[in-house]
């Protein structure tokens, strides 16, 4: 019954979307008032019955209904309650639920905050918003249901993937699609631009706290993601380049990209047709996301089980979807009249080469991820693309990249002095040397590209703050003055800085992670022990335990560093029984600057287990600086700017500077 | 995510046998420095019934044995390309996680700085282009620059260096194709 | 113009791409397959013991190449696909009188023995691979199965079962065309 109250909700929310893709965008176009105005109820009328939906298959999972297919093939009685829930989203069909879902939450967001959008822009968001969730929920209803029934239902269910069974997977789905659909905020925005024919200041002023809000969304979902690999797998990596990752990071990249350039256009009212291809891109890729992760189109590695049919269904919707917008874009952005002009060394001159240096660096991911798909088509070959090739190409886009960052924030708008930049940056040069000597002495042998690596990160680093110590006259004035300069600043400025440091700190990690990591597997029996980087391992022994679900081995390893106690580890080796399933449980140990990792293998027979001991320098950092990059995300967005929106399209001057730009 | 498409390899088509850990304590040479470029190249070898994954880091049994098979082969003196060359002639370019240099790979090889560099060069004209109205800001009236507007937009498509009112010869031409 | 054309390039591109994409949805494409690289190679060199508690002899490379066309299949008796091709091998053996060679791939003997004896034996050899041999044959994975001409080069290889059309369509052929 509950299940198909769910199903229903699900059918009601399509005609709903029927309605507001349709008679708004009618009313938009003919200046039709009453028309316009429903697509706000609409949208909000959506969420409920989205939400009712996502509540029924909720309850279904809750209570372990096994007459429900879905709930059969991915749950268990057994299962502790948190995983129950999310469980929900670690199927295809739960997760398509949660995608629409997300998708009218943004909706309805528009909806409720939109008050100060011109009508017509308003009605034409939440009309292409609804086009989206036109073909998702025909995409779930058609061939994803998963309400369907099964009769008879078996005594008990299937249960979830043991590796799915875990706190870091369970909450990434979520941040991962509200990251990927949020850009579709930027897309709808775009279209309705593109549409209308007008983009200006304003435009990139409501545009920006949604691209903001999905990227932080993305961050965090990438970042999860990629921690969980991290603990879970017991391979002491954190990034593999695989397919399913690299479609995750593709929009980060462009999305990246595309925060910085709607910053132009709101402020010079300059790049307008790029952004707005920057933001049919980067909801296109979030697509193509979807498509190759449940099409089965790539090997790859994912939990969905995959289907041709399902995928031919969203290639057809990625061909109207994306086909279309990038149609429309091509007929369409001749009428964006270009704006404001810029010294090639100026504010917009560094968000041009960050724009130059991310984009390069998606269409590399792409071509990378794709390529064996492509060779395939060709010639029949097979090859494969793996991280030695992202080693060699991906990586020196990175670097001019941050490069760069250091500079951009000290450039003034529209002329910039170069010199003047870099005499400011005297100390992040100092900074820079010094990291790289510090580098320099830590490390044995030389070691000189890594120095210059930690060297460009140091730069970055200390460059933000150098900035943002400038702005709040930090040591030049009183402290008092600095405190109430730090506090009139605009929230976004502090975001900007936290954002900025936090990619040097993440990026100081994946350094240290790919330079200087250490594994050690050694054969021990209880009481012997191993020397890893200074640090002692005495394994203690192995004794089994029962867990709720799942039976398991674990280890007892006590680190020592010079005789004085570290840590206690206790990694473990279960056997998930439902599944039959084992999974390695890693121990981990951080100092912040250096995690001790440890994995206990299996036993040989005759005392000895086989233990894995990773040293991990730095990589805590990385989580570390995607946290402060997320939180400077979320300082940002609390800026009153960005939260009032756009001031009244009267208030809105027409950019300074009288020659037009022509369109690159 | 890897492992677990192993894992689920292994229960739906138990294809190699049992799984067994990564490189396991009696892989080991003793040979540190052999050791060592014994799991550098492993990095670049993939395990061809996994999921994008080295030999190093997977658990199927046929990675356990070209694991092995690389250790013995450094250890009778190959060098790290005849390793290669003998896995490549027995499993293909596919087991290379290197893809070689070779013309059905230049596009991927050199795409990545191809783009790069088209995208230098794109943003050079585009700056070029602006640079000189930039130098020289006055205000228009609203006649003047929607008609300049015009004429950028029908000349964009010439040189760059040439000054911001385009050739004639070329607005013509492309106003006439235009319309 | 250009700039017309420019901005028509993403949709272009994307087209492309599309095409691709459809490409490898494609229900003939099977997106794990991997190419064979071992035909038109030379017999790999490899010595397999016999497995113990058989009659039969294991064999070698220099027992390949003697002037006969020969059939080498990789199976185990843990394999659920070995099962299932064993009796069209059996007849394939019996009916072309191609002589059949089995390596018996990461197999307890007892239980490969044990298997034979319920399934019947079309092999003319056997040897115990305990994983070397796998790699020498450029295996992936258990069954395969590959046919040598006179000279003992690789002229087919074929990953999976060896079924009903399969056999129609390539393998009797392939074994026609060798023995003229």
């Amino acid at each position: 019954m509950i299940a198909e109250l769910g199903h229903f909700a699900l059918i009601l929310a399509l005609l709903t979307a029927v309605v507001q893709g349709s008679l708004p965008m009618v009313g938009a176009a003919r200046g039709y008032m009453p028309w316009m105005s429903l697509a706000a109820p609409a949208a909000l009328m959506q969420l409920v019955l989205v939400a009712l939906s996502f509540a029924a298959l909720t309850y279904v999972y809750v209570v372990s209904d096994f007459t429900v297919v879905n709930v059969a093939e991915n749950s268990h009685s057994a299962k502790p309650m948190l995983y129950k829930v999310t469980g929900v989203w670690g199927n295809h069909e739960g997760s398509m639920v949660l995608w629409i879902l997300i998708l009218a939450l943004f909706g309805s967001m528009v909806a409720f905050f939109g008050g100060n959008l011109p009508p017509s822009l308003k009605a034409r968001v939440l009309g292409v918003q609804a086009w989206i969730g036109i073909g998702f929920l025909l995409f779930t209803l058609l061939t994803s249901n998963p309400f369907l029934r099964v009769f008879p239902a078996p005594a008990d269910g299937r249960d979830l993937n043991p590796l799915l069974q875990d706190p870091g997977l369970a909450f990434h789905p979520p941040l991962l699609y509200a990251g990927y659909v949020g850009f579709s905020m930027a897309f709808s925005f775009a279209i309705a631009a593109l549409i209308e024919g007008k983009l200006d200041a304003a435009w990139a002023r409501w545009v920006r706290p949604w691209t903001l809000l999905a990227w932080a969304f993305l961050t965090a979902g990438i970042a999860l993601g990629s921690w969980w690999a991290y603990y879970e797998l017991g391979w002491g990596g954190w990034w593999f380049w695989d397919p399913v990752e690299n479609v995750s990071f593709m929009p980060w990249l462009l999305g990246t990209a595309l925060l910085h350039s709607a910053i132009v256009v709101e402020k010079r009212d300059a790049l307008k047709i790029w952004t707005v291809l920057l933001a049919i891109l980067t909801f296109s890729l979030s697509l193509m996301g979807t498509f190759i992760v449940r099409s089965g189109l790539l090997t790859s590695v994912h939990a969905f089980a995959t289907d041709p049919e399902r995928g031919f269904f969203i290639l057809v919707l990625l061909l109207i979807t994306v086909g279309g917008s990038l149609l429309l874009f091509a007929l369409r952005a001749p009428v964006l009249k270009p704006g404001g002009l810029f010294a090639p060394i100026s504010r917009e001159g560094g968000m041009v080469l960050n724009n130059l240096f991310l984009a390069a660096a998606c269409a590399t991911v792409f071509l990378g991820t794709l390529y064996p798909l492509f060779l395939e088509a060709i010639d029949g070959s097979k090859v494969s693309v793996g991280p030695p090739f992202y080693n060699v190409t991906f990586v020196p886009l990175m670097v001019p990249l941050l490069f760069v960052m250091a500079l951009g924030p000290l450039m003034p708008w529209k002329r910039a002095d170069l010199a003047g930049v870099f005499a400011r940056l005297k100390l992040a040069a100092l900074g820079a040397l010094a990291g790289a000597a510090i580098t320099l002495y830590l490390r044995e042998g030389w070691p000189v590209l890594p120095a210059a690596a930690m060297g460009l990160v140091a730069w970055l680093f200390v460059a933000s703050l150098v900035e943002w110590c400038e702005r709040i006259k930090l040591f030049r004035a009183p402290l008092g003055d600095s405190w109430r300069r730090a506090r009139n600043l605009p929230r976004a400025a502090h975001g900007m800085t936290l954002a900025h440091a936090g990619m040097a700190i993440a990026a100081a990690g994946m350094i240290g992670a790919s330079v200087w990591n250490l594994e050690e597997v050694r054969n021990l029996r209880p009481g012997e022990s191993m020397q890893v980087a200074g640090y002692d391992y005495r394994f203690d022994g192995v004794e089994q335990i029962q867990g709720p679900n799942y039976l398991a081995d674990r280890a007892q390893i006590t680190v020592t560093r010079d005789g004085r106690p570290v840590a206690v580890l206790t990694p473990e080796k279960r056997l998930y029984p439902v599944q039959n399933m084992p999974t390695t449980e890693a121990a981990i140990h951080t100092t912040w600057v250096v995690d001790l990792y440890a994995v206990i293998g299996d036993s040989d027979g005759r005392g000895g287990w086989a233990v894995r001991i990773f040293h991990e320098p730095l990589v805590p950092w990385i989580w570390i600086g995607c946290i402060v990059m997320v939180l400077g995300s979320f300082v940002s967005l609390s800026d009153r700017r960005l939260r009032i929106g756009a001031p009244s399209r009267k208030a809105k001057a027409v950019p300074a500077g009288g020659h037009p730009a022509p369109a690159e | 995510m890897k492992r677990l498409i192993a894992a689920l390899a292994f229960v739906v088509a138990a294809s190699l046998g049992l799984p067994a850990a990564a490189v396991e304590p009696d892989e080991v040479l003793a040979d540190a420095a052999l050791e060592q470029r014994a799991r550098d190249l492993s990095h670049e070898i993939r395990c061809v019934v996994c999921q994008n994954e080295s030999i190093d880091s997977s658990n199927a049994e046929l990675a356990k044995e070209m694991r092995i098979l690389v250790r013995e082969r450094l250890v009778a003196g190959d060098s790290d390309q005849q390793v290669l060359d003998y896995l490549v002639a027995r499993y293909g370019d596919f087991v290379l996680l290197r893809p070689p240099v070779k013309p059905g790979t230049y596009v991927l090889w050199f795409g990545p700085a191809v783009i790069t560099v088209l995208g230098i060069l794109g943003v050079f004209f585009f700056l070029r282009r602006q640079r000189r109205p930039a130098s020289a800001v006055q205000p228009l009236s609203a006649e003047e620059e929607a008609r300049l507007a015009r004429l950028l937009d029908s000349a964009d498509a010439s040189d760059a260096g040439a000054p911001a009112h385009a050739q004639p010869g070329q607005s013509q031409k492309d106003t006439a194709e235009r319309s | 113009m250009i700039q017309r054309l420019l901005l028509l390039l993403p949709l272009l591109l994307f087209f492309v791409v599309a095409g691709y994409f459809l490409w490898g949805l494609s229900p003939d494409r099977d997106p794990q397959a991997l190419p064979s690289a071992m035909v038109d190679k030379p017999t790999p060199s490899f010595d397999l013991p016999p497995v113990p508690g058989l009659e039969q002899p294991g064999f070698a490379s220099a027992d390949l190449g003697k002037g006969e066309v020969v059939m080498v299949n990789f199976f185990a008796s843990w394999c659920v696909p070995c099962r299932a091709e064993h009796p069209y091998l059996t007849d394939l053996a019996a009916r072309t009188g191609v002589p059949l060679y089995g390596i018996n791939h990461r197999d307890k003997p007892e239980a490969a023995v044990a298997w034979l004896e319920e399934l019947g034996n079309p092999y003319s050899r056997i040897g115990a691979d305990s994983g070397r041999g796998a790699v020498e044959w450029g295996v992936s994975g258990v069954p395969e199965t590959f046919i040598l001409d006179g000279e003992g080069r690789i002229r087919y290889h074929h990953r999976g079962p060896i079924l009903g059309q399969l056999i129609e369509d390539e393998v009797e052929p392939m074994l026609r065309a060798l023995r003229q």
